[in-house]
């Protein structure tokens, strides 16, 4: 059997019932709450890190290299690539994928090493 | 296996990276062993100081400021990148009587030739923007550099052209006639060549030790705490007066010093630490949080800046301070090219210079008699 069929069988049981991981593992978080992104609200769930909130908003990537300046988002997802960066409540080079989200944070995507204000 | 080269040079830092390249350059056939990678040992563990400014005037003052304009035409002949920043050096003063023996110290390397630039402490800021208020004044090193070791090194080693053999550790020196070296022996087997340089950085004596002779080149640790990566927030090469004092120190205690500089990749580098405990790698907390209060006593901002990672190397220091570099006068066909202490990145083109210019029978650059291998032998050297 394929892995293609596989795949096809396993998501056919499921039968498109549980579409987020938070429902495959049977989560029931508390109550969402707000975050901002650049200033803009976004709902968040107990316990998620700031990727996956920025992820469950459709927002994959949210900060720049420092040369070359390409985006980037979740690479690893287990703090080992330091590819997630961001700024969390006005410290840069937070990693998204680790760092959980409280109520109120101000998350800020960052440009390069996120500390321009530094620079002379 | 290729036909016998002309000289082998053992170590592949950078001191033996500018052997092969300056040998090469005159000429001759080279290989380079390494018993590990390309700068494996000291060089990769440094910070890539090109100075002037920490040395009094004397021999080493003149190999550095030689050295000094070497590098310079290096870092535009290599083809790619080896992040070399003429960027200058500032040493700082805390107080008068720090401030007055530094003057004094400028003083003595200006008619030595160096460049110096006293800067009263109002003036300190236009250099520093990010430098603690408070000092007393300090003096500009416009010819300090700095470069990235390791890819230096690389650069180096492949513009010479020469054979570069990682992974094969020298286990015995061949000897000839009237113990005349012919090569070297390793675990694959033998290498013969008529020269043999010996450029094993901090293991350079165990290598003297093969062909028979004393070399007493011992470790002297030192740690470097690497930052995030930063936008520029420190321009030259900063450090505090007293770094030059720990330097010719031959205490064997723990001593820092604060030294700070940027580099082109973003972290901020800070050093630096001294202590004599053999070949121990353990990190140690005491060391480290030394550096990081020298660092942020100078530039407060780092108190806001993490520290990502911390590297130990070992400095290979001679008992008196200065390298072993030219031929051995007890082994004919061995040369060294190592005990330059914290000074082989800046020190290695005009090593690279002399050794090569021993080995064609040439005038080297400048009077290598300080520098004499045989120098430590009881009852004095050759």
């Amino acid at each position: 059997m394929s892995r293609r069929q596989r795949w096809s069988g396993r998501e056919a049981r499921v039968d498109g019932a549980a579409r987020t991981p938070g429902e495959l593992a049977g989560a029931r978080p508390g109550p969402a709450f707000e975050i901002t992104v650049d200033g803009r609200a976004l709902p968040a769930l107990p316990g998620q890190t700031v990727a996956a909130a920025l992820w469950a908003a459709g927002i994959l990537a949210w900060r720049t290299t420092r040369a070359g300046g390409k985006p980037r988002g979740v690479f690893c997802g287990i703090g080992q690539c330091f590819d997630c960066l961001v700024t969390v409540n006005g410290v840069a080079n937070r990693r998204a994928c680790l760092v959980g989200v409280r109520p109120g944070d101000a998350i800020g995507t960052q440009e390069g090493e996120g500390r321009g204000e530094l620079a002379v | 296996m290729t036909s016998t080269p002309d000289v082998i040079v053992v170590g592949a830092g950078i001191v033996g990276a500018a052997c092969a390249h300056y040998a090469a350059r005159a000429g001759l056939k080279v290989t380079v062993l390494d018993r590990g990678p390309v700068a494996g040992g000291t060089t990769g563990s440094g910070e890539g100081n090109l100075l002037v400014s920490d040395k009094a005037p004397g021999p080493e003052l003149e190999l550095a400021l030689q050295s000094a304009e070497l590098w310079r035409e290096l870092a535009e002949q290599l083809p790619r990148g080896v992040e070399y920043e003429p960027k200058g050096g500032l040493v700082v003063a805390s107080d008068e009587a720090a401030l007055t023996a530094l003057r004094t110290f400028a003083a003595a390397q200006e008619k030595a030739g160096v460049t110096v630039r006293e800067v009263p402490a109002d003036r300190l800021p236009h250099l520093e923007p990010h430098l603690a208020p408070g000092l007393a004044g300090g003096v500009h090193y416009p010819q300090d550099a700095q470069v990235m070791p390791a890819l230096a090194a690389a650069r180096l080693l492949r513009a010479s052209g020469a054979e570069l053999r990682p992974g094969q550790e020298v286990t015995g020196l061949l000897t000839g006639p009237g113990g005349a070296v012919r090569g070297v022996r390793t675990a694959s087997g033998v290498l013969h060549a008529p020269y043999v340089v010996n450029a094993a950085g901090t293991w350079g004596g165990e290598l003297a030790r093969l062909a028979g002779v004393l070399l007493p080149v011992l470790p002297r640790r030192g740690f470097v705490l690497v930052t995030e990566p930063l936008p520029r927030v420190v321009r030259h090469k900063v450090y505090a007066a007293d770094y030059v004092a720990d330097v010719a120190s031959d205490s064997a205690a723990l001593q820092t010093s604060p030294v700070v500089e940027g580099t082109p990749a973003g972290p901020v580098l800070i050093g630096a630490s001294r202590e004599r405990v053999g070949f121990d790698r353990t990190l140690s907390v005491p060391a480290l949080r030394r550096l990081a209060a020298g660092a942020t006593a100078l530039f407060p901002v780092l108190a806001g800046v993490r520290v990502i990672r911390t590297y130990a190397g070992f400095r290979p220091y001679l008992p008196d301070h200065l390298p072993a570099i030219g031929a051995d006068p007890r082994v004919p066909g061995l040369l060294h090219a190592c005990g330059h202490e914290g000074a082989g990145i800046g020190l290695a083109p005009v090593t690279g210079r002399i050794i090569a210019e021993c080995l064609v029978g040439g005038q080297p650059p400048l009077d290598i008699s300080p520098f004499d291998p045989a120098r430590f032998e009881a009852g004095g050297g050759a």
